[in-house]
C-alpha cells in the first residue's frame, strides 16, 4: 500500500537537485568556498578578521575613515549599535515580539550608570555596570509580564508607550535630573599598560605616527579607540551567547513560538513564559548597551533617548534581516555608520532610510541578509513558481 | 473513561459556541464528532488541548480534573492535537516540526529514532521531504505532518481536528486508514469531521452536534445506519 501510495519516481529523481539548490542559497558561493577550506586556514582567517577589527581605529583606513568625525568615537557608536540590534533580534527575529519601545530599555541601562554613578550615589564602575544590566532585565519583566499577554498589534503599541514613558519619567523626576541630564558619568577604570602607534595617511601612503599614540588601556576623552575595544569584546561575547541561546532548546522554543504560537503551545511549549525569557535576554542586552553608552559620553539627559532611536534600532534589525545575527549587525553597521561616513547626508537620514526602506520592502522584503529559514522557504517557493511556470508553458 | 467532558460551556464573547455539551471517550476507542460548520466542533476541539477558556462544566483526564489547566502542561498528561488546519511550523523542515511534536517529552533524546521511524512507516512520504521546509509542501502532505507531530509526544488521547479538509478524496481515504493503524497501535483518538460518513465509518461512538449542542449520539454505526442523520448528514444515500 505504501508503494502505491508515493509516486517514488517523480520525487525521487527530484529530490537531489532540489537539495543541493537549497544548500546552495542557504550558503551562497563564498560561503560554500569558505567551508571547504582546511579547520586551520578557517581558524587563521577568523582570527586575522577579528585583528583586524579591533585594529581597525588604529589603521585609519582612508576609504573607511570619517573625514568629520573622529573615526574611533565613529566606530564605538556602529559597535553599539551592533549590540542594540543583537538584543532587539532575540525579541524581534527570534520570538517575533514587535517592540517599538526598545529606546527603553538603552535609556534604562544608561540612567542606572548615571544615576547610581553620579547623581545618587558613586559606585564604583565594576558595580555599575552589572547593576545596570541586572535592574535592566527586571525592567524587561516588568514590561513583559502584563504585556506579552497581548498579541501582535497592541504588543507594537504598548512597547512604544513603555519607550516614551521612560523618557518622560526621566524628564520630570528631580531624582532623576530632569531635562538637565546628568553630568560626570563615572568611565570605565583606566589601566595604563602601553602605548600603540597610530597609522597616518598622506593620501594613500601610509605611515606610523609615533607621535600619535592610543594609551592602551585608557579611557579619555580624546582617544576614543579604547571605549570601541570594549564595545567589540562585549559583542563578542554576546555573539556567544546568542550562538548557544539559538542551538539549544530556547532557541527552538522562540522559533515555534514565532512561527505560530498556539500550535507551540499544543507542542507543550509554555509560549508565555519563552517571550518573557526573550524579553528580559533583549532587555539585558539593550541595558548593558545602554550602560556602555552612558559612561562613555559621561553626560546623558532625556534628549539622548527619542522615539526615534528606537525607530532606527528596528530599521537596523529588519534592514539587515531579522533573525540572522549577522544580518542585524550588518544592518546596524549600516545605520549607525553611513551616516557618519558621508557628512551632509545626516540631515537627511530620515528621508533617504524613508527610501532605502520602501526599496527594501520592494525588493528584498526579508532584509539584506535573513535568516536561513526565510530564504529556505523562499528558495523552495521559486522553484515551485519556476516549475508551475514550466507546466505553464509546455 | 480517558477523557470526560461534563456540562461544557464557552463563549466567543457574548456569543455561546458551546451550550451545555457532555460526552466522554472510552480508553482504546475513536470517538468522533460531528457536524455543520459553526455547530462548535473546533470550539470543543481548542478547549480539550486548552486554548479555548472554559465558562462552565469541566474536562476530566484520566480521572484528573484539567478544566483550567494551560495548554501546554496537558501535552505531558498524554493529550496531542493535530490542530484545525494543519498550523505546522512552515519555516522548520519536517524533521524539525516533528523534533517540536516530542518537545514537552523528558526522554526524547532516547526515543527519538523510534519515534521518528514510526512516524515514517505511518507516513512514508514524510521520510522523502524530511529535509524540505514544510511550509512547502502540499496540503495532504501537511497534513500527514500534523498528524506525525501530534504522534511524536506519545500521546493517550489524540485529538485530530478535520484532518480530511481541503484534500482530495483519494488522500481522505488513506488518511482514515493510518488514522485506524494509529488506534490499532493503542492510541485513543476523539476525531473531528466534517465528511461524516468516513468518520462514522470508523468511530466506535458518535456524537452529534448543532449549534453548540450534542442533539444526538450513539455508536458509529447506529448513526450512519438512522434516516434523520443520513438525511442530514450523509447526503441522502451513501
Amino acid at each position: 500500500m505504501t508503494d502505491k501510495t508515493t509516486p517514488a519516481g517523480a520525487t525521487a529523481a527530484r529530490k537531489p537537485a532540489a537539495a543541493q539548490k537549497r544548500r546552495g542559497w542557504d550558503r551562497g558561493a563564498l560561503g560554500r568556498r569558505l567551508g571547504a577550506l582546511p579547520t586551520p586556514v578557517k581558524v587563521l582567517l577568523m582570527a586575522l578578521l577579528v585583528l583586524l577589527l579591533y585594529a581597525l581605529p588604529l589603521l585609519d583606513l582612508p576609504i573607511l575613515s570619517t573625514p568629520d568625525t573622529d573615526f574611533g568615537a565613529v566606530l564605538f557608536t556602529v559597535a553599539s549599535y551592533v549590540l542594540v540590534a543583537l538584543g532587539l533580534n532575540v525579541v524581534l527575529g527570534y520570538a517575533g515580539l514587535l517592540d517599538l519601545g526598545y529606546v527603553g530599555f538603552y535609556a534604562v541601562g544608561a540612567y542606572t550608570v548615571a544615576v547610581l554613578g553620579s547623581f545618587q550615589a558613586q559606585l564604583s564602575w565594576w558595580m555599575l555596570i552589572p547593576l545596570a544590566v541586572i535592574i535592566t532585565t527586571i525592567s524587561g519583566v516588568l514590561l513583559g509580564a502584563p504585556t506579552l499577554r497581548v498579541r501582535g498589534d497592541y504588543l507594537a503599541i504598548v512597547t512604544l508607550g513603555f519607550g516614551e514613558i521612560i523618557r518622560l519619567t526621566a524628564l520630570n523626576s528631580a531624582w532623576l535630573g530632569e531635562a538637565r541630564g546628568i553630568t560626570k558619568i563615572p568611565r570605565p577604570p583606566s589601566l595604563e599598560l602601553f602605548e600603540i602607534p597610530n597609522l597616518s595617511w598622506d593620501g594613500f601612503t601610509a605611515f606610523v605616527d609615533l607621535d600619535n599614540t592610543t594609551k592602551f588601556l585608557v579611557f579619555g576623552v580624546a582617544d576614543q579607540a579604547p571605549y570601541y575595544w570594549l564595545a567589540l569584546t562585549l559583542i563578542f561575547l554576546v555573539l556567544g551567547a546568542d550562538r548557544m541561546l539559538r542551538l539549544s532548546r530556547i532557541g527552538r522554543a522562540w522559533e515555534a513560538t514565532r512561527e505560530d504560537e498556539d500550535a507551540a503551545e499544543l507542542m507543550g511549549v509554555p509560549t508565555f513564559r519563552f517571550k518573557l525569557l526573550a524579553f528580559a535576554t533583549g532587555a539585558f542586552i539593550g541595558g548593558l548597551s545602554g550602560a556602555l553608552f552612558a559612561s562613555r559620553q559621561g553626560f546623558i539627559n532625556p534628549i539622548s533617548f527619542p522615539l526615534l532611536l528606537s525607530i532606527l534600532f528596528l530599521a537596523a534589525v529588519v534592514v539587515g534581516g531579522a533573525g540572522n545575527r549577522w544580518g542585524v549587525i550588518l544592518g546596524a553597521a549600516v545605520v549607525a555608520y553611513l551616516p557618519e561616513r558621508f557628512r551632509g547626508f545626516e540631515e537627511w537620514r530620515l528621508l533617504v532610510f524613508g527610501l532605502a526602506l520602501l526599496l527594501l520592502a520592494n525588493f528584498r522584503p526579508q532584509g539584506l541578509l535573513p535568516p536561513r529559514r526565510t530564504r529556505r522557504v523562499q528558495a523552495v517557493e521559486e522553484e515551485l513558481d519556476a516549475l508551475e511556470e514550466g507546466t505553464a508553458r509546455a | 473513561m480517558l477523557l470526560e467532558v461534563e456540562g461544557l460551556c464557552v463563549n466567543y464573547g457574548r456569543i455561546e459556541a458551546i451550550r451545555d455539551i457532555s460526552f466522554s471517550v472510552e480508553e482504546g476507542s475513536v470517538v468522533t464528532l460531528i457536524g455543520a460548520n459553526g455547530a462548535g466542533k473546533t470550539t470543543t476541539m481548542k478547549t480539550l488541548s486548552g486554548l479555548r477558556k472554559v465558562r462552565a462544566g469541566t474536562v476530566a483526564f484520566a480521572g484528573k480534573d484539567i478544566t483550567t489547566m494551560p495548554s501546554h502542561a496537558r501535552v505531558p498528561l498524554g493529550i496531542s492535537q493535530s490542530p484545525e488546519g494543519r498550523r505546522i511550523f512552515p519555516g522548520m523542515s519536517v524533521v524539525e516540526n516533528l523534533d517540536m511534536g516530542a518537545y514537552a517529552r523528558p526522554d526524547r533524546a532516547k526515543t527519538r529514532t523510534a519515534d521518528l521511524e514510526r512516524v515514517f512507516t505511518l507516513f512514508p512520504r514524510l521520510q522523502e521531504r524530511r529535509d524540505q521546509a514544510a511550509g512547502t509542501m502540499s496540503g495532504g502532505e501537511q497534513q500527514m505532518l500534523a498528524i506525525g507531530r501530534a504522534l511524536m509526544s506519545r500521546p493517550k488521547l489524540l485529538l485530530l481536528d478535520e484532518p480530511s479538509m481541503g484534500l482530495a478524496p483519494k488522500l481522505i481515504q488513506q488518511i482514515f486508514a493510518i488514522i485506524t493503524d494509529i488506534r490499532e497501535q493503542g492510541t485513543t483518538i476523539l476525531l473531528v469531521e466534517q465528511n461524516a460518513a468516513q468518520a462514522l465509518r470508523i468511530a466506535d461512538r458518535a456524537y452529534i452536534l448543532e449549534t453548540g449542542e450534542v442533539v444526538r449520539e450513539g455508536s458509529g454505526r447506529e448513526l450512519a445506519a438512522d434516516d434523520s442523520v443520513r438525511a442530514a448528514y450523509l447526503g441522502g444515500d451513501v
